[in-house]
């Protein structure tokens, strides 16, 4: 049997503020236990919370930048349960009246545009840490983190593989990083993600039973969590099972999923409004301040560079898919001078085989964008070749200095005057003389060992076009 | 409305509640007659009435995102039951 | 010096008639000799009374007195208070010694006021009669064998018996109102976010409130000048200008329009109860008042909504008491589920319990619409049908509580029975009005308590016509016989 992934992904993202969502105490990472765990946090008897300003202008943001209706009316609500790393007995969510409503957004998969839908972001608070080591048979609970902005994402289920997944996942994590609302940080948990998965036969309408998979923090783990626990609930089904609506843990190091029954004992969460906390109104005012301050988005500025440089849907994808990135394409075209089909050339070949080699971040890049722009002028202008240029862009990335400098130093300036490129020619026919022989009986391949001899005295400064031209007329 | 004693140790459990054997049938009893009271509710019509969470027709008041807390660990871990390293200790929470 | 009202204690330690300290010596005094009958403190701070009233008699020497510095108060036992225990009646935080201020003791501090002690209280805040409290329940300055009423029945059975001038309680269906009708004071539940429930520990958020206990109307008034006000840390606390609530003491009441309600003059209103707010009501109309009968249809759902949407807010309120950040922890868990099963189980006493129970049963999967989201609509018929009576008058009047003081133990058995002594009171708390009882007869040797009920934002008014009746009659004078000697 033909079998359908259904995919729909709950993504948090923590909220970029200095303090946390409902108290004065800093969300700053890294802290000493506790230390950043104030009275409201704590829950000591007596406290309250207090909205911060930021959550909902961040959480605005979001909701403008995907098409969705945000609330003007929404309402935060308590979640009852115990855990020791929920110091109230209870996390304070939005339920019913979520501050961002339904949107969409698109992913690029294989060059192809796919739309998947967003159901709702609602803000919430953050648990504290549990640390289960080193404490004689006692888990050590840190309350750092208590209290820290989430925007929990909720997509529908409308991705159908685990590359679709993650391919939203990345958009959502490009996006709010646009939107400067969140840091992107995996391995600090900024930004973590719980996918819900399920199969059916192809061409039926009804879902199948999902289970919801946790702790995927990291793209890599999110394809392969989804893809064991696809191959999982096939075998259960063609075994003649049933899958068991669950929540699963994946455990990366066995690279399997399991079920976590201790979350599974009857959650009754017996939601209700926070009466310490009053409905949140949102005014058209406030709304059109949060829209004046967007940045481009990444779907707007992907058509834009599509127009302007004449950029394939995949370039411009590629391209617009960081924010730094794209400033970085950008900031090189305008000082370069050149052709956009050179920049984009460079900005995806070579210089981003040299930060994926050593796993840097084109922020991190050890050649800025002025420089590489310095450099192609160079092309343009015929003072250097494309062949030399990758000399001269390695000599960068080492810290040589600017593309000038280098060509100057080390005199890779083209020989672009033809009496010395056909002295060169000369020398080389003079000193072939077989070679030359069988290129005039017809052995028209050798015109490139001819090409390659030229190149190799002058140590590979000939210009190149001015070459070939030159050489053909005296072969010939 | 007449609860059974199992409901009522499903309760006591939701709000994390030990209760003494024979002190059950009490608490029985005690809920069963809240309940009983309350039912009055079901008298009047509520259709179309919106529900009133909060006395006041307030909305919610935002502060500026400003760091305002200090480090006050030691005062708030000198009534704790059990710390060490600066953690909260609890038994062992197997996951 | 007991007998004093606030303004006379005021000017006294203006002009240096006696010291903060000699005063504050005096009320402790009290306390040591007498509280041992009616057992109103859970907490006397001696060293820190003497040491604030000495650092207030500096500030009275140095001429920056305000009216209320130097003048002792006691704190109902909710309110934390850093450094002291901070019991909330509760053998849960028996061992709780709060690491910071409530609002309203910070706002008392800064007026110079001096703390003598924490005052008994049923536990968490949830009895009518004191008796739920884990340090024995208080007993009655009028009759040692009654309740004082509760839940803040110690801050009023102190101020009865003058262990203190003045004292703060909380009031969530009828807290504050209904000791003080029950020991013959006058007590003032304010509108709901005129005083800041910062550092108040939480029963039911939607309605709790907290406000002064004294002697008199005026006394009170001064107390709320100090207490109430916006405060940035409760996001339910009202950004509106406080008033200086003595200013109208003394306007005349000619034309005041006075309502009573029918349904609070009917069946099981006491008829000695009644008679005695019959004379209270002549009084007024003496005064120039005009009286109308008005109806709030709903008054008999108060009660029922009220267990329901006190106990849902209390049933979440109170799951921080874990046993793992502060408070009592049981011995030797075995595991999570014991820590927090056993730590609770033992912690809280029964009406705690059976209250966290209903509430998270009316929440939980399945009820929450018959139950919970019911009683919050009916919450809105019964707010409505005080906007519509206060289209046709100024203030309500009513009794606050069907009966003069019961004897203890006489309804403790009965959850329902003792419910429905709050029946007058509730509907205030849903409604978030302002409200207050003050002394209006003696039935027996017990008090009579007289309810006013203002609209939104009226507390000065409502002081004003208490005011003006305690001009006229001296119930409010009326001291136990027991509590009346020197020392």
């Amino acid at each position: 049997m033909a079998w359908e992934v259904v995919i729909g992904l709950e993504i948090h993202a923590q909220l970029a503020t200095k303090s946390k969502i409902f108290s004065g105490a800093s969300t700053a990472y890294g802290a000493d236990p506790n230390t950043q765990a104030c009275a409201v946090d704590l829950a000591l008897p007596g406290v309250l919370p207090v909205l911060n300003m930021a959550v909902v202008e961040m959480a605005a943001k979001l909701g403008l930048a995907i098409g969705a209706e945000v609330a003007q009316r929404s309402v935060f609500a308590r979640k009852n349960y115990f855990y020791p790393d929920l110091p109230k007995g209870y996390q304070i969510s939005q339920f019913e009246l979520p501050i961002v409503g339904k949107g969409q957004l698109n992913i690029e998969l294989d060059g192809e545009e796919k739309t998947i839908g967003v159901t709702r972001a609602h803000l919430e608070e953050d648990a504290g840490k549990s640390l289960h080591e080193d404490f004689q048979g006692s888990t050590g609970i840190d309350l750092n983190r208590a209290g820290t902005p989430l925007l929990e994402i909720v997509s529908e289920p409308d991705m159908r593989s685990s590359k679709e997944a993650v391919a939203y996942m990345k958009k959502i994590h490009s996006l709010v990083r646009y939107l400067d609302i969140c840091d992107g940080n995996m391995q600090e948990g900024s930004f973590r993600c719980d996918a819900n998965v399920s199969v059916r036969p192809v061409g039926q309408e009804e879902l199948g039973t999902r289970a919801e998979l946790k702790n995927l923090n990291s793209f890599r783990f999110v394809e392969r969590a989804i893809n064991i626990e696809v191959e999982r609930q096939i075998d259960i089904l063609e075994s003649g099972g049933k899958v068991v609506q669950e929540t699963r843990l994946y455990d990366a190091d066995k690279n399997e999923t399991r079920s976590m029954r201790s979350k599974e004992e009857a959650n009754d969460y017996r939601y209700f409004p926070d009466p310490d906390l009053l409905p949140l109104v949102i005014e058209p005012e406030f709304l059109e301040q949060v829209k004046a301050k967007l940045p481009e988005l990444p779907d707007e500025k992907k058509q834009r560079f599509m127009q302007a440089y004449a950029l394939s849907l995949y370039d411009a994808a590629v391209l617009t898919s960081s924010r730094e990135l794209a400033e970085f394409f950008e900031q090189t075209v305008k000082l370069s001078a050149s052709d956009a089909k050179l920049c984009v050339n460079w900005v995806m070949g070579d210089l981003s085989a040299l930060l994926n080699k050593e796993n840097l971040d084109i922020t991190e890049s050890k050649v800025t964008a002025p420089q590489l722009a310095g450099m192609l002028r160079r092309i343009s202008d015929n003072t250097i070749s494309g062949k030399i240029a990758k000399t001269v862009f390695e000599a960068m990335w080492a810290g040589e200095g600017d593309a000038d400098k280098i060509i100057e130093q080390k005199g890779l300036k083209q020989v672009t005057d033809s009496g010395a490129i056909e002295k060169l020619i000369d020398e080389v026919i003079a000193n072939n003389p077989k070679q030359l022989e069988q290129y005039r009986a017809g052995k028209e391949k050798l015109f490139g060992f001819f090409v390659g001899q030229v190149m190799k005295i002058s140590k590979g400064k000939a210009n190149p076009a001015q070459l070939n031209e030159l050489l053909k007329k005296k072969l010939s | 409305m007449s609860l059974l004693k199992e409901e009522v140790e499903k309760i006591a459990h939701l709000a994390r509640i030990s209760l003494n054997e024979q002190d059950i049938p009490v608490y029985t009893r005690n809920l069963s007659d809240i309940l009983a009271f309350v039912e009055q509710m079901n008298n009047v019509n509520t259709a179309d009435i919106v529900p009133m969470a909060h006395p006041l027709d307030a909305t919610a008041r935002l502060r500026a995102d400003i760091v305002s807390e200090t480090n006050q660990r030691d005062n708030f871990q000198s009534i704790a039951p059990q710390v060490e390293a600066g953690l909260y200790l609890v038994p062992k929470v197997i996951e | 010096m007991h007998n004093k009202t606030l303004v006379e204690l005021s000017k006294a330690l203006h002009k240096g008639e006696y010291s903060s300290v000699e005063l504050t010596q005096h009320f402790l005094d009290r306390i040591k000799n007498y509280d041992s009958q009616i057992n109103s403190f859970i907490t006397i701070t001696t060293d820190e009374a003497l040491k604030a009233a000495q650092a207030a008699d500096q500030i009275i020497a140095n001429g920056d007195a305000g009216f209320l510095t130097g003048i002792p108060l006691a704190h109902k036992d909710i309110f934390c208070t850093h450094g002291v225990k901070t019991s909330c009646g509760s053998k849960m935080l028996d061992n709780f010694i709060a690491p910071y201020n409530a609002t309203v003791v910070e706002k008392c501090q800064a007026a110079g006021m001096v703390m003598l002690g924490k005052t008994n209280m049923d536990e968490f805040a949830m009895g009518s009669s004191n008796e739920t409290s884990f340090y024995g329940p208080v007993k009655n300055p009028w009759d040692i064998k009654s309740v004082p009423g509760g839940s803040s029945g110690g801050s009023a059975a102190a101020v009865a018996a003058r262990l203190a001038p003045i004292a703060t309680g909380t009031d969530t269906g009828g807290s504050i109102r209904q000791p003080a009708a029950l020991c013959g004071i006058t007590g003032l539940k304010p509108t709901y976010g005129r005083v800041s429930r910062y550092g108040m520990i939480a029963f039911a958020s939607s309605l709790d409130q907290a406000g002064p206990m004294g002697r008199s109307a005026e006394d009170v008034a001064h107390l709320l000048n100090v207490i109430s006000g916006f405060d940035e840390r409760d996001s339910t606390s009202l950004d509106v200008p406080s008033d200086d609530y003595t200013a109208n003491l003394n306007d005349k009441l000619a034309g005041l329009k006075i309502g009573l309600p029918k349904e609070y003059f009917a069946e099981g209103l006491d008829s000695n109860v009644a008679k005695a707010l019959e004379s209270a009501i002549k009084e007024f109309e003496q005064a120039g008042a005009t009286l109308h009968e008005i109806s709030l249809p709903n008054t008999h759902l108060a009660v029922p909504i009220y267990y329901i949407i006190a106990p849902a807010e209390c049933s979440s309120n109170l799951s921080r008491f874990d046993g793992v950040r502060f408070g009592y922890r049981c011995e030797n868990p075995t595991d999570l589920d014991d820590l927090y099963t056993r730590s609770r189980g033992e912690g809280f006493g029964a009406e705690v319990k059976r209250r966290i129970m209903i509430g998270a049963y009316a929440l939980s999967a399945g009820y929450y619409d018959a139950y919970y989201l019911k009683a919050q609509q009916i919450r809105r018929l019964i707010s409505q049908d005080f906007s519509d009576a206060f289209k046709q008058v100024d203030v309500i009047l009513g009794p606050t509580s069907p009966t003069t003081a019961f004897k203890i133990g006489e309804k403790s058995d009965d959850p329902v029975t003792m419910y429905l002594s709050d029946i007058y009171t509730i509907a205030v708390n849903m409604a978030g009005l302002p409200a207050m009882s003050i002394p209006a007869g003696l039935v027996e040797q017990r008090p009579v308590g007289l309810q006013l009920i203002g609209n939104y934002l009226k507390e000065a008014q409502l002081l004003n016509v208490a005011h003006q009746y305690q001009q006229v009659t001296d119930w409010h004078q009326a001291v136990p016989q027991d509590f009346k000697e020197v020392l």
